[in-house]
């Protein structure tokens, strides 16, 4: 297979499943077996990107056979690989989670077309080498998760969605307006031109400043402190396979979208701009972890935790050291899974009892022996128990913190570990354990053969996670993978500029007649 | 000329922060349009101004032969603005739910009702 | 007087006239300004017109398919002239040419009539929507009594 359609691929198979999702629009079931099959295909097609990559390094392709610095380039490289293929695999445990989640009036209102727009903006920024093109496929992710938190219409919902919704608005606007300075200064949108081009910026006080346009853009995105108060107030509302699906990824873009920009792009002054990401990743950390605790609902008190989760993510990425940054990707490979599996045990559980308070939810262990089992697993694992993924993500970013000497920040880390603990420690006291006096657990709730779907793919990723902690090794080279080519970024550079359709002569770019600001080598 | 648009521009962010800052649903969205409208302006102003031809290849050749203006700028604009017109056309339909459901634009009375299932 | 003969009758003659102006729209793309952007919205307004004198109702059945499929059809046809390069060894998005006679015709224009598709459907979608929500929101599509 040419390396250009593998490349395409994760993107051209939803958008063929969104169209036939959309003729089969009477056919609930058909539907079904689409986005089934259209999300299995993208893990296929991820996995085989993996093979060549190991193979042949960093791939490279350009769209519409344009030449590299002006046309708009797909690069993989081993991080793209990486959250492409955790993105695919939550892709296909929500897919068969939804067939008996979601009912039939979302899915005629377009449920699966969307949810495939909605990967196929996901992927689409996961791919793309061009700063203009990431803040196209920002959007397309964008407009249909709006649609997804809103489908059902239940006032709930809108209401949660609204301030998701404006303040995601504004956001794109900031990215945006950074995206159009960057290009103002340097006259380039390929983020690998971009990577010598702005060091080589006469004004390096704008490039900070821009630095912090996106950070502030992506930060919103990722729900770093303090810009993340929509997270909570909008992630429980859908249903519990939209919610999953958005809690496992989509905040894990914006953490993508500030690792490939605060490595590739702005590391000219890392002593302020990475400095500024290490306390927004040990406040966020302390308010996500704090805010869960006064949490009384189940999915309320998993969504507080992403915050505070994306807290680790970007402590990897701002001690700024190879192995701090593969502690980072470690985490966020991990965090997905283990994240997105809570969700969809929360959502069973909804489905046993008819609420997510952890109040009226109390006594599942002694009628649910298995969910029960099946949530210890992601639980404990993502309070960092040991032999458990989360334990080796976080011993990672504790070494590297020691290494650097920041003292500090690993003591908030291994501090909001703890806290972590009595969380999930609280959501099975409080969920699983009959709880002493108050109104005792309903009789047994029926399990139908929904419900038994259900509980397949949560075992799944359960099962993943296990592998994951036992066999960390392949995990942890491929993050060392990412880590190494993120950290140097020339690997990269290389890879896109001295691609074979490059433009050797790249000759005048229009408008921009060599005045100053556009002025770079090659 | 730059100049210009760079104080519109700075213009239209202010007036949209004041807006933003409402607590009415229907401001905060005019904000959000003024302030999509004046990054577009921004955008044009940095792909620079020329009083240029306009930027067509004569056939055979592979650059156009004399100064041009920038079409990128004013490609990545148009992009933004059906990007922002669709967006703009979901958050006003969501408002319009919403007042249905809330008989109410206010951002507090919003607050309220979804604190209270706490 | 719920319904007006004047729009009524002027809505017979420019639907029409309207729709094949959006069909030269979308022609005239190829070397000129216009494109299917352009006349599938035109298109869209054509229907909306009629919809607005007769109603949705025979507006809708004036189109024959359900909105929805168009925009699953155009969003195919665009997929399609995008993944055509592909089987030829080019990249996605390439444009191929071929030439009938004097006339060179490529997959930009079948592009173009992707998007010209999916945007009447788009259009039509969000008005029949609105008037169907709001019954009365167009006075027209109540029957004269």
């Amino acid at each position: 297979m040419s390396a250009h359609l593998l490349l395409i691929l994760p993107l051209i198979i939803p958008f063929v499943a969104a169209v036939a999702a959309l003729l089969f629009a009477r056919w609930p079931t058909v539907q079904k077996g689409i986005n089934i099959a259209s999300m299995g295909g993208i893990l296929a097609a991820s996995l085989g990107l993996l093979s060549r990559i190991t193979e042949q390094g960093i791939q490279v392709t350009t769209i519409g056979d344009w030449p590299v610095p002006f046309g708009i380039v797909f690069v993989v490289d081993h991080l793209s690989v990486v959250m492409l293929i955790v993105s695919a695999i939550i892709g296909v445990a929500v897919a068969v989670y939804a067939v008996p989640d979601v009912d039939d009036a979302r899915v005629r209102f377009g449920f699966y077309p969307f949810f495939n727009l909605l990967m196929i903006g996901i992927n689409g920024a996961f791919l793309t080498g061009d700063l203009f093109n990431l803040y196209v496929w920002f959007e397309v992710m964008l407009i249909s998760s709006f649609v997804l938190i809103v489908l059902g219409n239940t006032d709930e919902q809108l209401a949660g969605a609204v301030k998701y919704v404006v303040i995601n608005l504004v956001s794109s606007l900031l990215f945006l307006s950074g995206v159009g300075l960057v290009y103002g200064m340097t006259g380039t949108l390929n983020m690998a031109e971009l990577s010598l081009a702005l060091s080589e910026v006469g004004q390096p006080g704008l490039v900070t400043v821009v630095a912090m346009l996106f950070l502030i853009s992506f930060g919103i995105k990722a729900a770093l402190f303090p810009l993340f108060f929509w997270l909570p107030a909008s992630y429980h509302t859908p249903p519990a396979s939209v919610s999953a699906f958005f809690a496992g990824l989509l905040t894990k873009v914006g953490v993508y979208a500030l690792f490939r920009v605060f490595t590739l792009l702005f590391t000219q002054d890392v002593g302020y701009t990475h400095t500024l990401l290490l306390w927004g990743a040990g406040l966020t950390m302390v308010t996500g972890v704090l805010g869960a605790a006064v949490q009384n609902d189940f999915r309320r008190v998993l969504s507080f935790h992403i915050v505070s989760q994306i807290g680790y993510m970007i402590m990897g990425l701002a001690l700024y050291t190879p192995l701090a940054i593969l502690g980072g990707v470690f985490y966020i490979v991990h965090h997905i899974i283990v994240k997105a599996n809570l969700f969809l045990v929360s959502g069973v559980a909804k489905r046993l009892r008819g609420s997510f308070r952890l109040k009226s939810l109390q006594g599942l262990y002694a009628y649910h022996p298995w969910l029960a089992t099946l949530f210890i697993i992601p639980a404990f694992s993502l309070a960092g128990f040991p032999p458990l993924s989360g334990f080796w993500a976080k011993l990672i970013l504790t070494i590297a913190g020691i290494e650097t000497g920041a003292y500090w920040i690993v003591a908030v880390a291994v501090a909001v570990g703890l806290f972590t603990m009595f969380s999930m420690t609280k959501i099975w006291v409080k969920a699983f354990l009959p709880g002493g006096g108050g109104e005792m657990a309903d009789a047994v709730s029926s399990m139908g053969l929904g419900t038994r779907v259900m509980y397949v793919p949560i075992a799944g990723l359960a099962a993943l996670t296990i592998m994951i902690s036992v066999f960390a090794g392949p995990v942890y080279d491929l993050a060392e993978r990412s880590a190494d080519e993120l950290y140097n970024s020339s690997e990269y550079v290389e890879a896109v500029l001295n691609h074979e359709e490059s433009a050797a002569d790249a000759g005048p770019r229009p408008g921009v007649d060599g005045r100053p600001g556009r002025v770079h080598a090659r | 000329m730059e100049t210009l648009l760079a104080l519109v521009t700075g213009a239209m962010v202010a007036i949209s922060v004041y807006l933003l800052l409402q607590r009415d649903l229907v401001r905060k969205i005019i904000g959000v349009v003024i302030l999509s409208n004046g990054i577009h302006l921004l955008i044009f102003a940095v792909g620079r101004m020329t009083r240029a031809a306009s930027p067509l290849i004569p056939s055979g050749e592979k650059y156009p032969p004399e100064v041009v203006a920038n079409p990128l700028s004013q490609a990545l604009i148009l992009t933004a603005i059906v990007i922002g017109f669709g967006l703009l056309a979901f958050s006003l339909v969501l408002i319009y739910r919403l007042h249905e459901s809330y008989q109410s634009a206010d951002a507090d009375v919003l607050i309220e009702a979804t604190l209270g299932d706490e | 007087m719920r319904f007006s003969v004047i729009l009524r009758t002027a809505a017979r003659l420019l639907v029409p006239l309207i729709l094949l102006f959006s069909v030269f729209l979308l022609l005239r793309g190829h070397n000129e300004t216009g494109g299917g952007f352009i006349g599938g919205l035109v298109a869209g307004i054509s229907f909306a017109l009629y919809a607005i004198a007769y109603g949705t109702a025979a507006s809708r059945e004036s189109l024959r398919a359900r909105p929805q499929r168009l925009m699953a059809v155009g969003l195919g046809i665009a997929v399609l002239s995008g993944l055509l390069p592909l089987f030829g060894g080019g990249t996605l998005l390439e444009g191929i040419w071929v030439k009938w006679g004097g006339l060179k015709v490529g997959t930009p224009v079948l592009f173009d009539v992707g998007v010209y598709l999916l945007v009447i459907g788009l259009t039509l979608v969000i008005v029949y929507e609105l008037e169907e929500h709001n019954p009365g929101l167009f006075p027209q599509s109540v029957a004269p009594e």
